[in-house]
């Protein structure tokens, strides 16, 4: 035993005697992880989490989250002698006066943009893969959740600043709070502490984006992972791959090292994106004050399809009995969003009860060989696109040279015309490729190899699928329609038929499909 | 539910293939310099990182393309610590991909559910409990405590009263009365009708009484915008008409939607715009709504002139300013 082993065993021994720990460790080092590019798509919202707490750790030393008024004389000339709030200062400080400040503030927004695109990628990779299915709708509901927080949090994050623009994102928050019915005003004049913009929501905001989020988002992560690591990663179908078992890499090493330096090659490429990118540059919106804006005023991405909502309403407001209802803002920026991220947490509930499935899944569906749930995502993503493109309406005008008319009237026909038709046209992609996937197993491979037969006929030649490939193409069950019959035994009509109606059309849309070729269709072939 | 027999038998798990690495000792020698040289990379971005921090001075910049003038301080530590933490990935991952084992493993997964024994275990266990709790024998007990649960969940909602005080008339005031002044924005000075050619657009605040302070509140709600166009282009009725001076109108600068400054007048066209959601208002037609998303023109301020000749309100705004409100009447 040289003396490294004994130290090391020394050292397992005293905490294994205290915490039991390697029985545990013993089970889970080895644990199997399956491989696949898009399952990193999660690990990237993980990693900039953490980068986020890291960097913004650095940025709450020196940051001042005061709206008390003082005059800068830092050491940016342009805005030298200007009234501002403590908060822009102090912002002012970090980019210019603190070595490495700025590359951490933009780290920290870099890191932010990609913590959100991460996580609604990888919300669209479980999405499409029907890895939201039982026994995994938990983890499902707390990753909208996460997605929802996130969003808030980075629109928290992005007004603490106190500059021109954050300033008039919290004025437009001002406005949604002001709006609800009954008690906007009320509730507005309680967050602010008074009137818009008063003194107190900047601190505010502060503890909520640094403290309170954080801690929720902290413990919200803990169990998404926990509940991947108790109930196994799903896998993607393939040769050896069942629904019984979890094929892949043992933690120790392979994932170790592959997931650790993930992380290094995440937090590398965001300190990259950092120094050379510039993000966000504060310095040249000036100070907030409500009676002046920048044009071309745009939120982060993440927000930009709510404001291109916002943008795109039609003027409606409702006047009566002495009171005010602002459609204009209730409808995009309240219920639409409400609608859309209730209808998400719901999806895995909806889904199974249109399909009566009732069973656990880990293997991942092929998004093609669940043709209406992938047409819905599209659906549902063709319509955010719109309110995203709209939401850059004016950088699109001047970019392009359309007029802003033109692309809020595109926008506001689009958003109702378009995702309907992106459902249907990628439902019948979807069927297509099912049918193409069926004559691969069929007919083979076209080689492009072109052979005369004796008598003069030329025809080319395919080449059969090999037995692998093959089982990837068939391996995926294909269920019947629902059978709810809208009457009983006796002919009676049974209660709640309207609804059972409605489940058994959705059904019979949810199992349109190609038939997979069955194995009488492949010996008809081979006889050939 | 169809459970038809795969047409393709599952030809299990391919066979492993080796990698270069795993048998030829040059190939091994060269994955394990590959790794050392990332590695060695990482540590020379860090070497970067410090020499940066230390002798570059922060205000020197230097010219990049594309980038432009760039801070030499920001960047390089920047680079040195992306090149510092990036290469430490590099270097594990090319370790694991070409010298850890690469052979599949296979583990078996077990249903969620616990078994029928144990869930009946389960239910015993709660049964008894809570059968010894005697919770359901008890109701006095129960309602007692649902009553004293209910009341400690408002004690947050009480707590958290004091956060702001009751808007009372405040979302429906602005700081402008009968002969307030209108001063420019910035310069605090007094405006004559001469002081505008026609064409010509001024943000404007009311002027304060000595000693008085403004707040970034009373610009939210006090700002207007002073407009003048040629008097016959006006379309108003004639009230609103009465408000004008010499083709001067004065409008909130404050967007009837969502509370933005409005910013963008088009000389033209007699348009202003709101750059937020671009809701569109017609000068020449009291500030109607002519595109977006504003459902309400912007409120007009009634002018007219004082002894001195000085441009004043004639009277407060004569609806509250800014987005909707549930209170608001109009």
């Amino acid at each position: 035993m040289t003396a490294r082993e004994r130290i090391a065993g020394t050292v397992a021994n005293y905490v294994d005697e205290r915490t039991g720990a390697a029985k545990w460790l013993k089970k889970n080092l080895t644990k199997v992880f399956p491989d696949h590019w898009s399952f990193m798509l999660g690990e990237i919202a993980l990693y900039s989490f953490v980068i986020l707490l890291l960097s913004g750790t650095f940025l709450t030393f020196w940051f001042d989250p005061s709206q008390k008024e003082v005059i800068y004389n830092g050491s940016y000339q342009p805005l030298s002698g200007l009234k501002m709030s403590a908060a822009y200062e102090s912002t002012l400080h970090i980019s210019f006066d603190v070595r490495g400040g700025l590359l951490m503030r933009q780290i920290h927004h870099w890191a932010a943009l990609i913590f959100l695109a991460a996580i609604v990628v990888h919300l669209l990779r479980v999405y499409f893969t029907g890895a939201f299915r039982k026994p995994r709708e938990f983890n499902w509901i707390l990753g909208v959740g996460l997605l929802t927080l996130g969003i808030v949090e980075g629109f928290l994050g992005y007004s603490l600043p106190d500059d021109l623009l954050s300033g008039t994102g919290i004025r437009i928050a001002e406005a949604i709070i002001q709006a609800l019915p009954v008690v906007g005003s009320y509730l507005a004049y309680f967050a602010f502490g008074g009137a818009f913009p008063g003194e107190a929501f900047i601190p505010r905001i502060y503890t909520v984006h640094i403290l309170l989020l954080p801690g929720i988002f902290l413990a919200l992560i803990t169990v998404h992972l926990m509940l991947v690591w108790y109930q196994k990663h799903t896998q993607y179908p393939g040769p050896g791959r069942t629904e019984k078992n979890v094929v892949g890499y043992p933690l120790m090493p392979v994932y170790m090292a592959k997931a650790g330096g993930f992380f290094f090659i995440v937090f590398g490429i965001t300190a990259f994106l950092g120094a050379v990118a510039s993000i966000n540059p504060i310095w040249l919106y000036g100070p907030y004050t409500p009676g002046q804006i920048s044009a071309g005023s745009q939120p982060d991405w993440y927000m930009g399809w709510l404001d291109g909502l916002v943008r795109m309403a039609p003027p409606l407001e409702t006047h009566a009995f002495g009171h005010t209802i602002s459609w204009n803002i209730l409808i995009p920026g309240l219920i639409i969003p409400g609608i859309m991220f209730t209808g998400l947490a719901l999806y895995p509930f909806i889904e199974s009860w249109i399909t009566g499935d009732k069973r656990e899944h880990h293997l991942l569906d092929r998004p093609r060989n669940v043709p209406n749930r992938t047409a819905l995502g599209v659906m549902a993503l063709t319509f955010t696109l719109i309110g995203l493109i709209n939401g850059g309406n004016d950088i699109i005008a001047t970019h392009f040279h359309l007029t802003i008319n033109q692309i809020m009237w595109f926008s506001r026909i689009g958003i109702i015309v378009l995702p309907p038709i992106a459902f249907v046209i990628t439902k019948r992609i979807c069927l297509s490729l099912q049918r193409a996937d069926r004559e691969l197993v069929l007919h083979g491979r076209e080689t492009g190899r072109l052979i005369r037969l004796p008598h003069g006929e030329f025809v080319e030649v395919h080449e059969p699928l090999n037995q692998e490939q093959m089982w990837k193409l068939t391996q995926h069950e294909q269920t019947p329609a629902l059978a709810l019959p809208e009457t009983d035994n006796a002919g009676v009509r049974r209660p709640k038929s309207i609804t059972s109606k409605l489940r058994a059309r959705m059904s019979r849309a949810a199992t349109e499909q190609v038939a997979k070729p069955t194995s009488d269709d492949i010996k008809a072939i081979e006889h050939h | 539910m169809s459970t038809e027999i795969a047409p393709v038998e599952d030809p299990g798990l391919p066979a492993h293939i080796h990698r270069k690495a795993d048998h030829d000792p040059v190939a091994e020698k060269k994955a394990e310099r590959q790794v050392a040289i990332l590695f060695a990379l990482s540590a020379l971005g860090t070497v970067l990182m410090i020499y940066s921090y230390i002798f570059i001075p922060g205000d020197k910049f230097i010219f990049l393309p594309i980038m432009g003038n760039t801070n030499a301080s920001q960047l390089f530590l920047g680079i040195g610590m992306a090149a510092s933490l990036f290469f430490i990935g590099m270097g594990a991952i090319q370790w694991a991909r070409t010298l850890m084992p690469d052979n599949e493993v296979i583990a078996q997964r077990h249903e969620m559910r616990s078994s029928d024994e144990d869930r009946a275990d389960f239910v015993d266990t709660v049964k008894e409990r809570a059968g010894t709790a005697g919770l359901g024998r008890r109701p006095l007990i129960k309602r007692s405590l649902g009553l004293a649960l209910g009341l400690v969940g408002l004690s947050p909602v009480l707590l958290l009263r004091d956060l702001g005080p009751l808007p009372k008339m405040e979302l429906s005031q602005t700081s402008w009365r009968a002969g307030t002044r209108l001063v420019t924005d910035p310069g605090d000075r007094p405006i004559k009708p001469s002081d505008l050619e026609v064409g010509a657009v001024a943000q404007v605040l009311p002027e304060l009484a000595k000693g008085q302070e403004r707040t970034l509140a009373d610009i939210g709600k006090d700002a207007v915008l002073l407009i003048r166009i040629r008097p016959q282009d006006f379309q108003l009725s004639p009230e609103k008409l009465s408000w004008t001076h010499e083709g001067i109108i004065a409008f909130s600068k404050i967007c009837s939607h969502m509370g933005c400054a409005i910013a963008l007048y088009e000389q033209q066209t007699k348009h202003l715009l709101c750059p937020c959601h671009q809701s569109t208002f017609d000068v020449t037609r009291g500030a109607k709504v002519i595109f977006g998303p504003a459902a309400r023109p912007l409120p007009q301020l009634a002018l007219s002139l004082d002894a001195e000749g000085y441009l004043v309100a004639r009277q407060p705004f004569a609806e509250p300013v800014g987005p909707s409100f549930w209170e608001r009447s109009s």
